[in-house]
This record gives C-alpha cells, sequence and structure tokens, in this order.
C-alpha cells in the first residue's frame, strides 16, 4: 500500500454498481484515496446484463468487458483479482481475504451484488445444474451446449426467458418451466404474456407452465426433472433462474444491521459510518432492487458522500423493463395491473401483434405494458416519473407522440421504420445509418455521447427526442443504463432544475460563485452551462450581466449570420411606423450601405450584412431617430405582431393595434429563457396568427381570449386556451405574469411550447388563473426586472459602452 | 527569429474575452483568460472559418458561436472528436501590455 497520507477506501465486490461508484469518485476526487478493489471473479469487470447477448452469439466476452487489468493499474487502484473476502473486522478497520490478504481502511464499500437463487430440490448439487449470474456460468452453457441436446430452465421471467433464448441460440433444444400459468408476470399482463409466449414459441421455445419441480434425476449429471404430478422430461442442462438472493453474509457476520438486504440511509450509508454500501446487497427504504438504472443512482450518491461533497440524496427509483430478446419488443413499468381507482387505456391490434395498455390515476400514467409496438414506451416512462397530467391528449395518447402534433418531438415514433439514409439532424445532415453505426462502433451509451460523435442533435436541438429514441432502439435493453436524470452539461451532475434551486437556495450571485458552490468540474465552465447560468442569474437579479458568458448575438445586440456579419432589426412597436420611422431606416441603410432589406416575419425590417464595426454607429443614428433595439437576435421578448383591427377592418372588435403596442412596450427588452412573441388578432378571423405564439390575445365581442404556448417553429403547436377577460388592463396583468411565471420556471432554452408541455397547463393555471394574488405578486416582479431591462441596449453601446467590443486592433507587420 | 509587437494594453481585453487585431493580411483572435493568460488565434474557425473572436472562451478552449465547434487556444486544434487545426500565434505580457509574435 502506497504511503502518503491519503486515506484507504476499499471495496468489496467489482461489480456493475461497486465499480461505477469509484469512476464516479475518480471523477470528483481523483487524489482522495488509495483505493483497493476485491473482486472474486478471476477478470476485471464487465458488463453483466451483456450476458445475455453473449450467450446468445450476438456479442463477445472481450465486447462486454468494461475494465481491464491495465485500466486499474493507470487509475493507481490495487486490484485484488480472484480474492474472496472472508472477514471485515469492524475495530481494527480492515478487511481479510481467503488467501490471507489484510488491507486496512479508512472507508469500506461493500457492492457485493447477490446470487441466483437455487431451489433446494433433491438433486440440486448434480453436475449440470446452474444459475444465470456470471461469465463462468455462461461459459457452462456454451460447453454443455456442444455436447449436450436438451436444456431446461426453471423460471419464466427475464432472465429465465434470455437464457432460454441464449441456449436455443446455441443450438439446444430448451423448456422452460414455470409455476405460473403466465410468463413474465410481475412485468406483464396476461394479454401482452400470451402474445410473448406465442412469439417465442414461434421460435422454437417450448413452455411446461403451472408446473413445479419435485426432483432432479440422474446419478452425477443431471438427466431429467420430475414434477409434482408425477411427469418426467429428459435434461442435461438445468438453469434456475428463478430469483436472485442478496450477497449480505459477509456484511451481516461483521455485525452490519442486514435485513432482506444491507440497510442504507439515503446516503448509502449503513449503520456503521465509515461502511457504504451499494448494488443489488442493498436494501434501501425497504427495497432491493436488481435492475442497473438504479444501482447507478446509488454509485453516484455514494461518491458523492465518499469525495465528501455531502450533497447528494437517493430517493428510490421507479424501474422499467425490456427483454433483450432480438426480435421481441415489450416494454413494462410502474404498476401496469391498475386497481380499483385506475383507468385503464388499451389498444390491442391482434393481426399486427401490437399491444399497449397504460394504467392512469388521475389522469397520470402509474403503468405500462407494451408489446411489439415499444418505441413509445420511453416517452410513457418520462411522463410516468414526471408525473405529467395527459389529459388534453388522452383520447390519442396511444397512438404514440408522432401524433401528438407536439412541439418538441414529433415523428418520434417513426425512427425504427424510417429508412436507413433518413435525414434525422436536419442542421448537420447526419442520417439514421450514421447515428446508428456511430452508437455501435463507439459504444456510445448516453444522448452526449452521440451528440459529441455525430454532432446530431447538437445544434437547434430540436431532433433531440428522434436521437433519444434510435439510442433506446438501438441499445435496447443496455439503454437503462443510461442516466436517468440529464444533467445540465457535462461540466455538473445538476440539471437545470438542480441549479436553478442551487442558485436561489445558497444566494449565489455570479458565476464563480456557482461553479464553486455547486461543485462544477470545470473552472470556467463551458459554452452551454455559462449561458443558462447567465441567464438563471439575471433572472434572480435584474441587474446581472456577465457578457462574456452570453452568446456573440446577445453581447453584440445583433444577429450573427454565417458570414460573420450582422443584421440589425429596429424596434417597431405593434408594428405601426410612420413615414418619418422609415425614412429614418432607409438613410441609415444607404449611409452603411446595407446590402439586403427584408420585412420579417414578425412584421419587423431587418437590414442585413452589417460589419460588427459598423454597429454602434448605425445604432447611433437609429437611436438619435427614436428607435430601440428589436432584441431580433437574443432569447428575449421578440415583437407584438397586430392586425389592423376595429380601425380599419370591418370585421374588428378591438383595438388590436393599440392593444398590441401596450404589450409591447410593457414587455420589450425582456430577457427570457428563449425567445418569446406575443401576437394580438382583432377579431377571431386571427390574421395576426395569435395561436401559434408564446402569448397570443384573440379580440372577442365582450374582451379578449389569452392563449399560451404556442410555437410556430419547426413543429408547428396550436396555443392552449389559458382564459377569457374583459378589459386590457386585465390583459397586461395576464401577460406580466404569465412571462414572469415562464422566466422563473422554464429550463433555459425551453420555449413556452415544450414547457407548458413539460409541466402541464394546470400547473400554469394554478400559478396565474385560479390565484389572482399570486398572478399580481408575478406581474409586479416583472415590472421590476423590467426596469433595467428597459434601458436600450443599443443607445448604450452608441453612447460608447463596451466599446472595445466592436474595435479591432490594427497593426502593421515588417516584413 | 521571433518578432515581438506590441498590440495593447491588457486591460482592454475583457476576462474571458476577446478583441481581434487586424494585421492587414489576417485576422487573429486574442483571447484572455482568467488568470490574465493571453491566447492568440486565427480568427477563423477550421470547420466553416466562423469567427472565433464572437465565441465563448472557457479554460484553455473557446466554442464557435456558428456550429459549437471547441478548438484550443494552445494548439489551435478542433477538440472532441471533431477534426481540424487553425494557427495559433504565441503571446506574452509585459507590464501590463499584450505582445505578438508574428
Ligand atoms: C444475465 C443477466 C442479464 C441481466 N440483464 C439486465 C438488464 O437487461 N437490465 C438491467 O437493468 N439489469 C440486468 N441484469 C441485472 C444486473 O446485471 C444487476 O442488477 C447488476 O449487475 C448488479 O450489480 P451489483 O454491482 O450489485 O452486483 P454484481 O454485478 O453481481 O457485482 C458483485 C460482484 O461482487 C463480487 N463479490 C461478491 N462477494 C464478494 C466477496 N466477498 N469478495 C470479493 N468479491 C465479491 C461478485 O463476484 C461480483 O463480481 C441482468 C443480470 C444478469 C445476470
Ligand atoms: S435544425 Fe436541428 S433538427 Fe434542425 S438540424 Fe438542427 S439540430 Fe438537428
Ligand atoms: S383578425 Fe379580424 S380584425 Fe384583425 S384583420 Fe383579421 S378580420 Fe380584421
Ligand atoms: S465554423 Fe466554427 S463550428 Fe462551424
Amino acid at each position: 500500500m502506497a504511503q502518503n497520507n491519503k486515506q484507504n477506501l476499499v471495496l468489496i465486490g467489482n461489480g456493475m454498481a461497486g465499480m461505477r461508484t469509484v469512476e464516479e469518485i475518480l471523477k470528483l476526487e481523483p487524489e482522495k484515496y488509495n483505493i483497493t478493489v476485491f473482486g472474486d471473479e478471476p477478470y476485471g469487470n464487465y458488463n453483466r446484463i451483456m450476458l445475455s447477448p453473449v450467450l446468445a452469439n450476438e456479442k463477445t466476452l472481450e465486447e462486454v468487458m468494461l475494465n481491464d487489468d491495465a485500466w486499474y493499474k493507470d487509475n493507481g487502484i490495487t486490484f485484488e483479482k480472484g480474492k474472496k473476502v472472508t472477514e471485515i473486522h469492524r475495530t481494527k478497520k480492515e478487511v481479510t481475504a481467503e488467501d490471507g490478504t489484510v488491507v486496512p481502511y479508512d472507508k469500506l464499500l461493500i457492492a457485493t451484488g447477490s446470487t441466483s437463487f437455487m431451489l433446494p430440490l433433491p438433486g440440486a448439487d448434480k453436475y449440470g445444474v446452474i444459475g444465470f449470474r456470471d461469465v463462468k456460468d455462461v461459459d457452462t452453457m456454451i460447453e454443455a451446449a456442444e455436447h449436450y441436446k436438451k436444456a431446461v430452465v426453471i423460471g419464466g421471467g427475464l432472465l429465465g426467458l434470455e437464457a432460454a433464448n441464449g441456449l436455443m441460440k446455441q443450438g439446444m433444444d430448451v423448456t422452460v418451466v414455470h409455476i405460473m400459468d403466465t410468463l413474465m408476470e410481475r412485468q406483464l399482463d396476461k394479454p401482452a404474456a400470451k402474445m410473448l409466449q406465442k412469439s417465442l414459441e414461434e421460435q422454437g421455445m417450448k413452455f411446461l407452465m403451472t408446473h413445479a419441480t419435485e426432483e432432479i434425476l440422474g446419478d452425477d449429471r443431471i438427466t431429467g426433472l420430475k414434477f409434482n404430478d408425477g411427469s418426467e422430461i429428459e435434461a442435461d442442462l438445468l438453469v434456475m433462474a428463478v430469483g436472485i438472493k442478496p450477497n449480505f453474509e459477509l456484511a451481516q457476520s461483521a455485525g452490519i444491521h442486514c435485513e432482506r438486504g444491507i440497510v442504507v440511509s439515503d446516503t448509502m450509508q449503513t449503520f456503521d459510518p465509515n461502511i457504504y454500501s451499494v448494488g443489488e446487497c442493498v436494501q434501501h427504504r425497504g427495497t432491493t432492487y436488481g435492475l442497473v438504472a438504479p444501482l447507478f443512482e446509488q454509485a453516484k450518491v455514494a461518491a458523492n458522500h465518499l469525495a465528501e461533497l455531502g450533497y447528494g440524496r437517493y430517493e428510490g427509483t421507479v424501474t422499467s423493463t425490456m427483454l433483450k430478446v432480438t426480435g421481441i419488443d415489450l416494454f413494462s413499468a410502474g404498476d401496469f395491473h391498475g386497481d380499483d381507482d385506475t383507468d385503464e387505456l388499451l389498444f390491442h391490434d391482434v393481426a399486427n401483434g401490437s399491444y399497449k395498455k397504460l394504467v392512469l390515476r388521475d389522469n397520470v400514467i402509474v403503468g405500462a405494458c407494451l408489446y411489439g409496438d415499444t418505441i413509445d414506451g420511453t416517452w410513457y416512462f418520462q411522463m410516468m416519473k414526471d408525473g405529467t397530467n395527459i389529459s388534453d391528449f388522452r383520447n390519442t395518447i396511444l397512438f404514440g407522440q408522432a401524433h401528438l402534433g407536439d412541439a418538441g418531438h414529433g415523428d418520434e415514433t417513426r425512427v425504427a421504420a424510417m429508412a436507413d439514409d433518413a435525414e434525422i439532424c436536419g442542421c448537420n445532415g447526419i442520417t439514421k445509418c450514421e447515428i446508428v453505426d456511430t452508437i455501435v462502433e463507439k459504444k456510445l451509451f448516453t444522448l452526449d455521447d452521440v451528440r459529441t460523435h455525430t454532432k446530431a442533435s447538437a445544434s437547434c436541438g430540436s431532433c433531440t427526442g428522434l436521437v433519444e429514441s434510435l439510442l433506446a432502439h438501438t441499445l435496447g435493453g443496455d439503454y437503462s443504463s443510461a442516466p436517468s436524470k440529464k444533467p445540465l452539461c457535462g461540466c455538473t451532475e445538476l440539471t437545470h432544475d438542480e441549479v436553478r434551486a442551487g442558485i436561489r437556495k445558497h444566494t449565489l450571485k455570479n458565476h464563480d460563485e456557482v461553479r464553486q458552490t455547486l461543485a462544477w468540474k470545470t473552472e470556467d465552465g463551458c459554452a452551454v452551462c455559462r449561458q443558462a447560468t447567465n441567464y438563471y442569474l439575471l433572472c434572480e437579479y435584474p441587474e446581472y450581466n456577465d457578457p462574456e458568458s452570453r452568446f456573440i448575438n446577445e453581447r453584440a445586440h445583433g444577429n450573427i449570420q454565417k458570414d460573420g456579419s450582422y443584421s440589425v432589426v429596429p424596434r417597431m412597436f405593434g408594428g405601426m411606423c410612420t413615414p418619418k420611422d422609415l425614412r429614418a431606416i432607409a438613410d441609415v441603410a444607404d449611409k452603411f450601405n446595407v446590402p439586403q432589406m427584408k420585412v420579417t416575419g414578425g412584421q419587423r425590417i431587418d437590414m442585413f450584412g452589417i460589419q460588427k464595426e459598423d454597429l454602434p454607429a448605425m445604432w447611433k443614428d437609429l437611436s438619435d431617430a427614436g428607435f430601440v433595439s428589436g432584441h431580433a437576435y437574443g432569447k428575449a421578448m421578440r415583437t407584438c405582431k397586430t392586425c389592423v383591427g376595429d380601425s380599419w377592418c370591418r370585421m374588428g372588435v378591438q383595438d388590436s393595434t393599440g392593444l398590441g403596442i401596450k404589450l409591447e412596450e410593457l414587455t420589450w427588452g425582456s430577457w427570457m429563457p428563449h425567445k418569446y412573441k406575443l401576437a394580438v388578432s382583432g377579431c377571431p378571423r386571427n390574421c395576426a396568427e395569435a395561436t401559434i405564439k408564446d402569448f397570443g390575445v384573440v379580440c372577442v365581442d365582450s374582451g379578449y381570449e389569452l392563449h399560451v404556448g404556442g410555437n410556430g417553429g419547426i413543429k408547428v403547436r396550436v396555443t392552449d386556451f389559458l382564459t377569457k377577460v374583459d378589459t386590457e388592463e386585465e390583459v397586461l396583468e395576464f401577460a406580466g405574469a404569465f412571462a414572469q411565471f415562464y422566466r422563473e420556471d422554464a429550463h433555459y432554452l425551453e420555449r413556452t411550447a415544450p414547457w407548458i408541455e413539460r409541466v402541464g397547463l394546470d400547473k400554469i393555471k394554478a400559478a396565474i388563473l385560479d390565484d389572482a394574488d399570486n398572478r399580481k405578486v408575478l406581474h409586479e416582479r416583472f415590472l421590476v426586472s423590467q426596469k433595467p431591462a428597459q434601458i436600450d441596449p443599443w443607445k448604450k453601446h452608441a453612447d460608447g459602452a463596451d466599446a472595445n467590443q466592436f474595435k479591432s486592433i490594427k497593426i502593421k507587420v515588417e516584413a | 527569429m521571433s518578432n515581438w509587437q506590441e498590440i495593447t494594453p491588457l486591460d482592454s481585453i475583457p476576462v474571458l474575452g476577446s478583441r481581434v487585431v487586424e494585421t492587414g493580411t489576417v485576422n487573429i483572435a486574442i483571447f484572455r483568460g482568467k488568470d490574465d493568460n493571453v491566447f492568440a488565434i486565427k480568427d477563423e474557425c477550421p470547420h466553416k472559418k466562423g469567427p472565433l473572436s464572437q465565441g465563448i472562451m472557457h479554460g484553455d478552449s473557446v466554442t464557435c458561436p456558428l456550429h459549437n465547434w471547441k478548438i484550443s487556444l494552445v494548439s489551435g486544434e478542433a477538440l472532441g472528436v471533431d477534426e481540424g487545426c487553425t494557427n495559433t500565434y504565441e503571446t506574452k505580457v509585459e507590464d501590463g501590455k499584450v505582445f505578438l509574435s508574428l
């Protein structure tokens, strides 16, 4: 053991949970510990869940190895390979292995996993009777397949069916014996289980349902099984896959409190404060887990505390299941049986072999069971975890996300059916097969990986949903290992919401404080988190601004074009203008040789092709003529589009232009999570297209209808109707309150449409419609934030603020 | 054969920000890091010639404003899985002034 003043950390069990914890610690505090790892298997750690594809000849053992001996060495870890720890001495703080090796610890991590549960039947000790847990079991099965013909698997659950499928692929004649009358009863309801059984039978698998084994026959080696009804079956190999048994005897014999597993707190600490535990050997809040997704979350929390950051909490995990049998798609999550208080949505297409069932409680998904067409599984699961209220699309939800006409992810459900050369990411021109190939070749697990390696969805991001489903589709069961919460970016483990909460809780005032207090992994952050954090800070403190953390458009107050020039859009409130205004714009355009001008979709005039150096002078002229910035470049309030309304139009019932001007005067200059557009139409004919805006007003005879969350972008989304009000004053109050609620609640770069779909319209109604006091408070806060925001940035810069930014330094180089 | 040329006072570059130097033949972006270390790089992204001076700087790299490639300010190479390279120049800071070696 190295002689230094680092503490000693010892890990018992180099399986998936334990090694994940070590990797997380290395990321957080690489220098903190001398690490020793004991593993009683004679190899480095491997991806246990991929043993099924290995058995089915779809992957090789090398492909599923995660860390080899060299990795341990490179990371300075002492690897006690093939050594089983037999004793933990808690008072001496040391562990002893079978071969006598003794290692002292300051902190101990127990991750001993579990073992296959072997039915205590007469004859269970014969050759050829095994479980399905590790490489050794797979080797035994592959070898048996070379010499013998008949295999029996006891257990019709996930593991049993994967074992049976693999043995079939190895050429054996396989019978699955199951005690219940349907397969996978813990994951599937009866109709789905029947469909599964039928497809497996078509592939050649045999089943003996409701059969209880009584005895294993044979001399040294197994020759058959006898059931309790007296019948028998021949067998040369028997795999028991009836469940797992958490490995906690070692911990228990050291006096650590255990029940059905090693009992741990929300910080993954056992009853001994120096001993942590993660993985299948653990019992947390009364639950033990047998899937990797929760174990990886546990690993993250344990690492957080072992690195002494001290803020991670594990609060349990909702898990979902997929079966890794090629050609069979099933998905199951949550309470898919339901009870008296739940509703069931059901879709069953026998001919196409497709079955979908959702269980709802108060319009929130609590369980899902899909067979055949499972591509929407991840979508349902996400809504289940988020508690999304689905009442708005309850009658189409079973047809999948593609039928929703939603804002963010549209054709997600199409990905499986898409042609290989179909373009997934329009910005970067990436096709489906490029993405799939990269995922397979580079062994990618997460959306971030796919982004860095292919650039798909790295630009505008609107294809994110598609890329995610491709990932899920390509990886199959492996995808469950992707983290369920999405960090803001690679610099932090925290999500958008957690960063925001952190800023509020610790009253963090600037970027450095955020990165230090919230334990960022990088010193300066990156382009993604700097911009997001900047927005969250300025939303808390309206005066805040850090230009170097803003995208260039917002720093230069112009829209950068692909040749590096800028475009300039002066604000015209409500789209109204005078001959004098137009003349002033024309003069500016002449003076600066503007190569091209255009009327924008938002009823403003855009001047293109401006060099950065010219911007301040141009703004000065525009500012002198009375214009302010149109913010056409920013994540900000853009324009309020209007129709002429009752001043000219014979249909008009209210003064839509007048109201539009008031709305724009109220909201201009406001920084938002994303761009934000308004419109007012003078009557329900809706010429100003108010129902595809973030905040739209449609005038009616008796007042004003307010609509929110529309989007006319890549994916069109029609607004949700919020309410009807009687007066212009009320419109303005709602406009301010809605904007402020969006500013304070949405993630950076989330437009109102996906935001509303994520949090539900009910949440918005509760905040600004049902609670009049809260609406007033929000509106007030909006006004406060607008004070510094409505100092015109163009005038500021024309007056010389930050002038260096626009001036290049000209030098002469002597030859 | 380095030819040091005085460019600008250090203070005229914002921390984590940049200025553009025009030599007549080439535009060079100079960046100032957290520790007042100064980098100089040709103001042309190896991808599609985006102006790197307008990107967001972090550590010793900059993210191009056009398509988010990350470029090392030390080597001029694209980081991560992107491939491409642009010129970098030696810099020094003396008496609060930035010098560039051309
Ligand atoms: C065939 C198969 C398919 C699976 N498919 C999926 C799937 O599709 N999706 C999913 O989410 N999960 C799946 N699982 C479950 C998943 O693999 C486990 O949940 C996960 O591996 C448990 O991790 P762990 O670290 O707790 O235990 P393990 O990975 O079992 O690691 C424990 C390690 O500790 C070692 N050890 C135990 N005691 C000692 C000791 N005293 N001294 C030294 N070393 C010791 C063991 O040898 C073992 O290597 C599958 C499991 C199997 C077997
Ligand atoms: S515009 Fe987009 S879908 Fe769009 S291409 Fe961009 S990142 Fe992908
Ligand atoms: S929306 Fe109504 S009032 Fe406005 S222009 Fe159209 S028809 Fe006229
Ligand atoms: S030009 Fe720099 S990333 Fe494309």
